[in-house]
């Protein structure tokens, strides 16, 4: 089915732009001044709280107003990115202030550069961190990519009622949906689990028993 | 004393936090070779002291050097390879495994060959004992043999002159005595330290001089028989009694 491909290419565009805004969103409520802070969370907040339904009307229907018109597939994109940011830059938020402080301090104090800390020190030990949440968060996305039916994209759920306006079977075709949605976010969470598996290390255990 | 040149001055060093003024103009000396331990209760700014010296916290005021050379804020990143750091709580790398932790530095920073870095790595966790262990992770291995790792990784970047933050106080008494062995090693090799600690027995053992410390200043220097036996202030007296009444065994020693 084509809609399977467009539901993918939704979810991996809406979280590639979500992951690109939501790495510079921890990093300035992590080390950010007062402003960056504020900037941060005030982005953090709004976009947790507007339903995402809402977010791609006002991005389809309302920005025309203003003379920005986006086609539906973009909107979508823009609508699970940016709210996706929100959650994403809260996943790495953590994560980075998991490494505790005092290793920072001892890597500076081997003559580190801060951001040879980062790179170093840091950065590794929050990605293992945020690799059990993060599959969570695609999970999320792509199943909201399915509200992009609203806004006419054909995406797998738009054209599987496509199908049933000709076969009228609805129970098989919505179950057929389902089941493809649930095929993606197993298979997916199969492929982030191995991930989360070749890079664990002693004492980075995100789950309680590995299998 | 025999004068050898002086690896750390500290002059009139000062900081507070907000209107808490943790150190009033403190000032002290070691020459090369020598063991210098710091005693005081809590809160008097040993740690604050310490911390200074490498820079990690910013002193309000007064001077340190480093074998002449002013350490600033500019030349820290040089500088604070010249002085090991060993904390309380390690701090070790979580990500990497003993071996690692004691060559990133090497490798990162000094941009040593990864042969040199890790022979050298090697080299320094055999000096405390642990290069059996060096493919595992913090998380695999004890608090006592975590800290020698952290003392392993400071001594690989060469310092001239090692700081040791309370190494002990995180510890279980009976994995105490491996720590302040690899230490005592260190001072008798000729090692340069400033210490942090309540040991006592490492304090008579190896210190040229006990710094007692309360409430931001210098009470008392001296070598470690004068202090125990005749100190000059009655407060010095007082905290050493406690001492000796907390950590018994060392009474009759």
């Amino acid at each position: 089915m084509k809609g399977t491909l467009v539901t993918i290419e939704l979810t991996a565009l809406g979280l590639s732009l979500g992951l690109v805004i939501a790495l510079p969103l921890a990093f300035g409520q992590v080390y950010g001044g007062r402003v960056a802070r504020i900037f941060c969370s005030l982005y953090e907040r709004v976009f947790r709280s507007i339903p995402l339904i809402v977010l791609l009307f006002l991005i389809f229907y309302g920005f025309p107003e203003i003379g920005i018109r986006f086609a539906p597939l973009t909107a979508c994109v823009l609508g699970l990115g940016l709210r996706s940011a929100a959650y994403q830059s809260q996943i790495f938020r953590g994560a980075i202030l998991s490494v505790g402080r005092g290793q920072t301090l001892a890597a500076l104090s081997l003559g580190m550069k801060r951001l040879e800390v980062f790179v170093h020190i840091v950065l590794p030990q929050a990605l293992r961190f945020s690799l059990a949440p993060w599959a969570n968060e695609f999970t999320i996305v792509l199943k909201d990519s399915s509200l992009a039916y609203a806004l006419g994209v054909v995406e797998l759920l738009r054209q599987g009622s496509y199908i049933i306006a000709t076969t009228y079977e609805p129970m098989a075709i919505f179950l057929t949906c389902a089941a493809i949605y649930l095929l993606l976010t197993l298979s997916a969470n199969k492929i982030l689990h191995f991930l989360e598996k070749r890079l664990q290390i002693p004492g980075f255990e995100t789950r309680g028993i590995s299998h | 004393m025999n004068r050898k040149n002086t690896v750390l001055r500290v002059e009139n060093l000062r900081k507070s936090y907000g209107r808490n003024v943790v150190l009033k103009d403190v000032s002290l000396e070691i020459c090369e070779g020598e063991t210098k331990v710091i005693i005081g209760p809590s809160g008097t700014g040993k740690s604050t002291l310490l911390s200074c010296i490498n820079r990690l916290t910013e002193p309000d005021s007064g001077k340190i050097w480093l074998e002449n050379a002013e350490i600033t804020q500019k030349n820290v990143v040089s500088m604070r390879q010249k002085i090991g750091f060993v904390f309380q709580d390690f701090n070790l790398f979580n990500h990497l495994n003993a071996l690692d932790n004691v060559r990133i530095a090497l490798l990162k920073v000094q941009k040593v060959p990864r042969e040199v870095a890790t022979r050298i790595a090697l080299e320094e966790l055999d000096r405390v004992g642990l290069s059996d262990k060096a493919e595992l992770y913090p998380s695999q291995l004890s608090g006592g043999q975590k800290q020698r790792v952290a003392i392993a990784r400071a001594l690989a970047m060469k310092p001239k002159l090692m700081l040791f933050d309370e190494p002990t106080s995180a510890l279980d008494p009976e994995l105490i005595g491996e720590v302040l062995g690899v230490m005592i090693d260190l001072a008798k090799n000729g090692m340069t330290m400033l210490v942090v600690t309540h040991e006592m027995g490492f304090a008579r053992a190896v210190a040229d001089e006990i710094i007692f410390m309360e409430k931001g200043v210098v009470v008392e220097k001296g070598p470690p028989q004068k202090l125990f036996s005749s100190p000059e202030k009655e407060r010095t007296r007082q905290f050493l009694n406690k001492l000796t009444e907390l950590y018994g065994e060392e009474k009759k020693q």
